[in-house]
């Protein structure tokens, strides 16, 4: 695949602050790329600046090879779904679709066409003419999403685009998302704090701190093998210990109860149990950290030995399963 | 598309463009006449009228002669009291519409605030008909069985109260009600859950969190009041001169331009400080509230 | 608010009676007495439209209402454009400067006379000559600071992520300005517009310093003044009702706009 977009050497400040240090990173054609991070960690203000919003003070965005860094937004093949949506409330979900298009100059017949089109597969065709304070979240969502995607961007960017909806909405729509975004064929760009969300829906995931790239990589790898003791803590859960002046971390599914075959081993009390439907979560306190180590244990073990609240148990695991980090 | 590279207007100069026009005419036909209105103040007045041309501190010394702080006082006096009722009764209007139903509380503001739109002479004149010497309150008395000597009522020092305390309540009513309908209801809540009587809830909870109302709205009706012209004109009939009044006469009858724009300068004089204060009671206000919301 | 006692919601109710009744017994006054056949405020001696028609063949308030119409109109237009314009200003800056919040507050609350013999000294020491344009240039001051007042309530309000939209989906500024931005504070600057006419239509004492010597500008405030110092006629009345539908309707349409038609 050809890379779209870079984002060369890219740096933007408000004032004193640094928003975005130096961050350089490259999104191939048809890719689901995630931008996470905690807030104000840079990732929205690198989105506004894909937009158009905010003008970098050094470095490039080049779309197609073309630096677009100081091409103002109503001129960029690039749109944006706003995370509040930003749907013209004075409009019809029809009317809201076709804008885009309108002030474009296009054709009438070629409008309704697109916009008929765009409205069947976002499935809004029975809302046309309703406004959006009649719609529901999920509903606006999609008028969002579809006005954005009328406009056949070359790059569409997602600001946190399932944060208004409600967590069972938030699943199913990460999944309509990704099966959109294949057959629609264009690249999407989305920003999110949620690291869930991201591993679920994107292709490969850039993680931002304090306004720098920290790591960018496929899901798996940045879980499997985070840069820093940042990403590893967010992403995913982790337990840390210091062990000969090193920190070392270990996944909770990684970890054994009972100890079974484990190179390592170690006793601990157990402070509280977790009720997670598929497994119980163990926090462990030990000799190792202050922190309690957290433990998966699965359903179906923890019928065969029942652990409570109180009891002694070992827990062990592999040292290739661990990571070090000297940060 | 061609890779164009636009000079991207910021938007801080866009926001100047549009301010222009307005902060130009503001300019031209408020700051600079009301700073020639300053300078006037420092020059002598000429022997026909008109103005001669030279600094002196004069006109600003005949504001301590007795003659005219005496109606200084008078105004202040006047002012006051009818600021003083205007708040007391535009809070406990205020403070009524507010407790009434939420659905109902828009029109009841709504009419109360509405007078306050109608014609300011006409809601003067109004009191003339009605204080008039044979005018329906004396007509009113009669019907009660008053024989006697109708009362005076018109051209008194009561009647330009009135008349000030029903020009103004609306607008107070309106400055009271807004911090009262922003009001927690779970505070008057809590204070009451935690022993306090309505009364004590009434003066430590909603009135401290209350004032910065009652502030805009005193220092409203005491300015204006303060220079008013039309009330003391037509209800005090020209017996009880306030400093608009006086203001007028050095315009249009006595033809003492500079003393007039001293006069002036000490009625901005006293508006700003007001302002000033109000502005420190807001302050004060919201940094207690936001005390009280991080603590 | 909390739940209260039957004795006070009682209490509560008769204060707002008694407040209201205040507030309108005066005005419901000088409107019955417009209809009053006599003309005497003392006698009622029936139901009567005559004043109404006796108002209507009086030239000089009928050249009163004409002048006070034109007035209103053109300052009330001038404004409107400044006062939105000022109002989109301010509240798309980052930060707002506390002279200029002084600045554009300053006309609300400057006391009228002193604004009045202010533009009269301006205007007579430039040997400018006074008439209904000088009322309608000093108008424009306060109507301009009250149409920006409104307006910019609203846009304290405003989502200006539509417009970032808008912009997004390759709308130039000027195409978002009238198909996005002025479609949604258009309430407001309606009612600014018509809180500015009513404010114009009753203003007296900045019309009466800068109108000049001639008769030709006097405004129906001027002519209601007049008419009240120098011998009451039961005329005035009826005028005085006239002008007060006018204003009260124009206010209750101003309410009326500004809430509703969008929800936010």
């Amino acid at each position: 695949m050809s890379t779209l977009l870079s984002v060369d050497h890219v740096t933007k400040r408000f004032g004193a602050v640094t928003a975005v240090d130096a961050v350089s990173l490259d999104v191939k054609e048809n890719e689901f790329f995630a931008l996470l991070g905690p807030s104000g960690s840079g990732k929205t203000t690198v989105l506004r600046m894909l937009a158009g919003f905010e003008i970098p003070e050094e470095g490039r965005i080049l779309l197609d090879g073309k630096d677009i860094s100081r091409v103002p937004p109503n001129r960029r093949p690039v749109n944006l779904m706003f995370q509040s949506y930003a749907l013209f409330p004075h409009m019809t979900v029809a009317g809201n679709i076709a804008y885009g298009l309108e002030v474009e100059g296009l054709p009438r017949p070629e409008i309704t066409s697109r916009v008929g089109e765009i409205m069947e597969i976002t499935e809004l065709a029975p809302f046309a003419r309703r406004k959006p304070d009649q719609l529901s979240g999920g509903q606006r969502q999609r008028v969002a999403l579809a006005r954005a995607l009328v406009k056949r961007p070359r790059l569409l960017l997602l600001d946190e685009p399932l944060g208004a909806l409600d967590k069972k909405l938030r699943a199913a729509m990460q999944l309509e998302l990704k099966r959109l975004q294949h057959d629609v064929g264009i690249t999407f760009v989305i920003v999110t704090h949620d690291q869930e969300e991201a591993l679920v829906m994107a292709d490969r995931v850039a993680i931002l701190q304090d306004g720098r790239l920290v790591q960018c990589g496929t899901p798996h790898e940045v879980y499997e093998h985070p840069a820093n003791r940042f990403t590893a803590n967010f992403i995913g859960v982790m337990n840390f210990f210091d062990e000969n002046g090193r920190t070392v971390a270990i996944r909770p599914e990684r970890l054994r109860v009972f100890a079974e075959g484990t190179e390592r081993r170690i006793e601990g009390t157990v402070i509280a149990t977790a009720y997670h439907g598929l497994d119980l979560q163990l926090h462990v306190r030990t000799d190792l950290s202050s922190e309690p180590f957290v433990v998966r244990l699965t359903a179906e073990a923890a019928d065969r030995r029942p652990v409570a609240e109180g009891d002694t148990i070992p827990i062990g695991w592999n040292t290739s399963d661990t990571r070090i980090f000297t940060d | 598309m061609p890779a164009e590279v636009v000079r991207v207007i910021p938007q801080k100069t866009r926001s100047t463009v549009l301010m222009v026009p307005a902060l130009a005419w503001l300019t031209a036909l408020m700051v600079v006449p009301c700073g020639l209105i300053l300078a006037l103040a420092f020059f002598r007045r000429g022997i026909y009228g008109g103005i001669e041309y030279t600094f002196t501190l004069e006109n600003f010394a005949l504001l301590l002669d007795p003659l005219y702080a005496g109606i200084f006082l008078t105004s202040a006096r006047i002012a006051g009291l009818a600021t003083l009722i205007a708040v007391v009764v535009g809070y406990a209007a205020a403070y009524a519409i507010a407790a009434a139903p939420r659905n109902r509380q828009p029109i009841l503001l709504f009419f109360a605030i509405l007078p306050f739109w109608s014609n300011y002479l006409i809601r003067t004149y109004a009191w003339i008909v009605l204080l008039n010497r044979e005018g329906l309150i004396t007509q009113g008395l009669r019907l009660l069985g008053y024989e006697g000597e109708p009362p005076s009522m018109l051209y008194t020092e009561g009647a330009v109260i009135v008349g000030l305390v029903y020009n103004y309540l609306p607008f107070v009513i309106l400055a009271c009600y807004a911090p009262l309908s922003r009001l927690n209801p779970e505070l008057a809540e809590a204070s009451s859950d935690l022993g306090a009587s309505a009364f004590t809830t009434f003066r430590r909870v909603i009135l401290p969190m209350t004032i910065p109302g009652i502030a805009a709205g005193a220092v409203f009706v005491f300015v204006l009041s303060i220079g008013n012209f039309i009330t003391p004109a037509l209800l005090g009939g020209g017996r009880f001169q306030m400093i608009g009044n006086l203001v007028y006469a050095q315009f249009l009858t006595a033809n003492d331009w500079p003393f007039g724009a001293a006069l002036s300068m000490a009625l901005i004089a006293i508006m700003l400080g007001l302002l000033t204060l109000q502005a420190m009671v807001a302050e004060k206000t919201a940094g207690e509230t936001r005390e009280q919301s991080d603590g | 608010m909390a739940e209260r006692s039957a004795a006070s919601r009682r209490s509560l109710t008769a204060v707002l009676v008694l407040v209201l009744s205040f507030l309108y017994i005066p005005i419901a006054v000088l409107v019955a007495l417009s209809f009053n056949e006599g003309g005497l405020p003392t006698v009622w001696t029936g139901i009567s439209v005559k004043w109404y028609g006796a108002l209507f063949s009086n030239r000089d308030i009928l050249s009163a209402a004409f002048n006070t119409l034109i007035v209103a109109l053109i300052s009330t237009t001038i404004a409107t454009v400044l006062g939105t314009l000022l109002a989109l200003g301010i509240e798309t800056r980052r930060r707002k400067g506390r002279a200029l919040e002084a600045l554009v507050f300053a006309p609300m609350i400057i006391p009228d006379i002193v604004l009045a013999i202010a533009l009269l000294s301006f205007f007579s020491l430039l040997k400018f000559p006074m008439g209904l344009h000088t009322i309608i240039l000093s108008h424009v001051v306060f109507n301009l600071a009250f149409v920006s007042a409104v307006v910019r309530a609203k846009l304290k309000s405003f989502d200006w992520s539509v417009t970032e939209a808008s912009a997004d989906l390759g709308a130039s500024a000027v195409t978002t300005f009238r198909r996005v931005t002025l479609p949604l504070i258009a309430p407001a600057v309606i009612a600014g517009a018509l809180l500015a006419f009513t404010l114009s239509v009753d203003e007296f004492i900045i019309a009466f310093f800068t109108s000049g010597a001639g008769r030709s500008s006097t405004t129906l405030p001027m002519q209601i003044f007049a008419m009240i110092r120098f011998g009451v006629t039961p005329e005035i009345n009826a005028l005085a009702t006239l002008v007060m539908v006018v204003s009260v309707t124009a206010l209750a349409l101003s309410q009326r706009i500004n809430k509703g038609i969008v929800a936010p």
